[in-house]
């Protein structure tokens, strides 16, 4: 018998997620619109697949942005030789700019403060190795991203307690969902390092609103304790309000900046996941020099940092690229809810993000995450849709799911509605009654298209779903 | 007070090393050919620098290499959205093609067994995560890269015990070297997860035979412990003899294959240690599984994973460049210890790596570290070169340096070598008595004598000139 580490035969990899299942589900029948029109649609992955064409308009004007073009192989050797993990001085400043840009020019990033990662994943990890030691805890709200899970635990040792925020005031973090954490932790013999937001939110596409932006920084200075803000989706904020980044909030309240530290990717806000490009930014002078150390283990490749100083330092493509994915986002959130709403679906009403938070709860037979799971299983099955429930993202009242919208063409974005559109009608038909509707009357209200729907009035007059006053609420 | 963690506040990141000191000395006044004559030429950095032609002329036949091309920005959307921690099936392809190249098609490698990491550096550090619990400890025969002091033991906690290996036997690792370690670590209640070999070896750039292999995959599978071969310099082996891997000693002996671990980058191999291309290939299931969940926080850039994947997947651009490299790092090498021995510096006998092991045990003022440390001090002070010090590498014997060669171009080359003599020249003229050698005709015969250049001196016998001052050193006639 050969001896591995506890770590590898451990399953701190948190593949045993259910967020997984349905990936696996997808990978075994993926839908491809010619060769297999029945198959899954993957709809459980954060992908931001809207401005491409944008974007590689920009890459075939600009060859100079690759080693590997006549235009730029003269800066083949250099490139390829540099390997210095402070990074290339183009690339950080153009991180810092395009992050700058990103919150409306009201805050200046730093060059010099900008860490690279393998990728948000490796930001995380690091960031855990820099200011926690094992068996000491971070806060996390809830629901929160389950990648957190092995992300800032698997190799660190450090543990996670979440903060329990619930559907009855759209999940807000309150200072008593705070307060209550903390004190669990202190029972639970776990030292508190720090406090892990995600703004914008995900699961949930909102952002923060600046009081409970200002709330928080004034708990996590009060217990003395760091702030790790996840803002990887901060250029996915579609519409108003206007995004509130920690780094404006610290300028405005009193606070001590050494427990700041901001995590970044281009991975969600331009579509680059592949490129592994990670970021860590932090007020604190020490944490910015370990991690700097730490940054060997996932460097960004200097043929991307080159490709990207070349693209970020570009300020008309930066500034049209920033509106052009808002404009883009904008209108397939709005189509996405809208149409979901035709069909008594409501969601948290967001402004963010590349998904929605979907409110199925009155579709479960009972209120457990078991009915949830058998939803689940029903939508991936029979709907033929990943999409990615509540429960892997440790929410605390079963019944909603995350579905992405930002990862396929339109196309493919019509047969999910369509499948979508086509179960509620078979749900439907089983809960009336049929002396209240005849099934006729039913089949033709909900074959109209979103043209037909521009009334206020979301729902058709025949439908016999109950009103949820969620729903009006929500979309 | 902010209180971070014991990793971030300790040092064991490992910068305090005099590894990292020459480089500061370095990075204060770098040499350059104009700009700065007189600044340090950095010979501490294991660099690949002698292909980049050939691979230029390359990448501007194949356009479809890049993601950036008319021909290639088809792919640039699946490309920058795959994030895939299997890696990409043709770059896994590629690689596998191309280890096996190196080996000489002596043995092939699995695609499926390939692990994409940050580097080597995350490799190591990926590999010790996945066999070792913190506290628990591998086996390293000294000298080695002092990296891996950072490397496999930061973030882990995992623990390194050295195989002291001797000049008296050209360093290689024994058997009773091994054995004491083992027992050593045993003493200091480590439990032995594993052992490290890095082969070629850095620093000496020597190979390992095929008895001294087999002996080590016999006392792992003894031991029953895990075997990590690091083989990023398997292609730098420049001439005679071939290079064994370890994947062909386990098709030979008898050897549980769940021990058998390469670390693997092609940093050194092709000059790329900016692209951050690190492969962990494992013979374990579980292993290659756990790993490949692990790459998840270094994963190969999509961009790059392409670029690569082109690249090692055109045969005849493979073929090409392990003999163009080859044969550029065999005449380099060749020239340089020629150079040095001309002025009475030896080495230890390579045909492999970027670098070589000069030996200056003869020029230290006492056999201490603290003399190599003052040795070290001169030559980036006054002779102003980076090197690395042997104690960095944990080198049990004062006196030794590591000096890389294929990280600059032939002039600047030719100023590093000018300098070495220049100090030789001051140095003997302190250290030889006056009675032995009038000055005057000492600085003629040695300047006649360093004035000659690779060419004049053809004769592979009597490699010093008769009028040489410097005493022969049997090391030096045994070893250049």
């Amino acid at each position: 018998m050969v001896a591995i580490s506890k770590i590898a035969t451990g399953n701190g990899h948190g593949e045993d997620s259910p967020y997984f299942d349905g990936w696996k589900a997808y990978e075994t029948n993926p839908f491809h619109p010619i060769d297999r029109p029945d198959g899954v649609i993957q709809m459980g992955l954060a992908e931001n697949q809207l401005c491409f064409n944008f974007i590689k308009k920009w890459v075939m004007e600009h060859p100079e942005a690759s080693l590997c073009s006549a235009e730029g192989v003269n800066k083949f050797e250099e490139t390829a030789l540099f390997q210095d993990y402070h990074g290339m001085p183009e690339f950080r400043e153009a991180v810092a700019k395009f992050m700058g840009k990103v919150r409306g020019g009201r805050v200046k990033f730093d060059p010099d403060r900008i860490v690279m990662s393998g990728g948000a994943t490796g930001a995380h990890e690091m960031v855990a190795f820099c200011l926690a030691d094992p068996g000491e805890a971070f806060l996390v709200p809830t629901p929160y991203y389950p990648g957190f899970d092995r992300d800032l635990r698997w190799r660190t040792g450090v543990e996670l307690v979440p903060v329990v925020c619930e559907s009855s005031n759209n999940f807000k973090i309150t200072r008593a969902a705070l307060e209550a954490a903390y004190e669990k932790a202190k029972e639970a013999n776990l030292r508190v390092k720090g406090l892990l937001i995600t703004n914008p939110s995900n699961p949930l596409g909102t952002i923060l609103d600046r009081d409970t932006l200002k709330g928080i920084v004034k708990f996590i200075n009060e217990k003395n304790i760091h702030l790790i803000g996840d803002e990887i989706y901060a250029a996915t904020v579609f519409m108003e309000p206007e995004f509130v980044s920690i780094s404006e909030i610290i300028e405005e309240v009193e606070c001590n900046r050494d427990l700041i530290h901001i995590v970044y990717s281009l991975s969600k806000d331009m579509g680059f996941p592949g490129f592994r490009v990670g970021i860590v930014y932090s007020y604190n002078d020490a944490v910015v020099s370990c991690a700097r150390k730490m940054s060997s283990f996932g460097l960004v490749s200097s043929q991307t940092q080159h490709l990207i100083a070349t693209m970020l330092s570009d300020d008309d493509f930066v500034d049209s690229f920033i509106v052009e994915s808002k404009e883009q986002l904008f209108k397939r959130h709005k189509y996405f809810t809208l149409s979901l709403s035709q069909v008594g679906i409501g969601s948290l009403k967001s402004n963010a993000g590349l998904f929605i938070w979907m409110d199925l709860r009155k579709l479960l037979k009972e209120k457990t995450f078991d009915a949830e799971m058998d939803l689940w299983r029903v939508i991936i099955n029979e709907v033929k849709l990943n999409v990615s429930p509540g429960s892997s993202f440790h929410c605390d009242e079963p019944g909603w799911f995350r579905v992405c919208f930002a990862n396929m063409d339109d196309n493919t974005m019509e047969v999910a509605l369509l499948r979508i559109t086509t179960f509620m009608h078979k749900h439907n038909e089983a809960m009336v009654p049929r002396k209240l509707c005849r099934r006729a009357s039913l089949k033709l209200s909900l074959s109209r298209r979103r043209d037909d729907f521009m009334s206020q009035n979301m729902m058709s007059p025949h439908s016999p779903i109950p009103q949820s006053p969620l729903v009006r609420a929500r979309t």
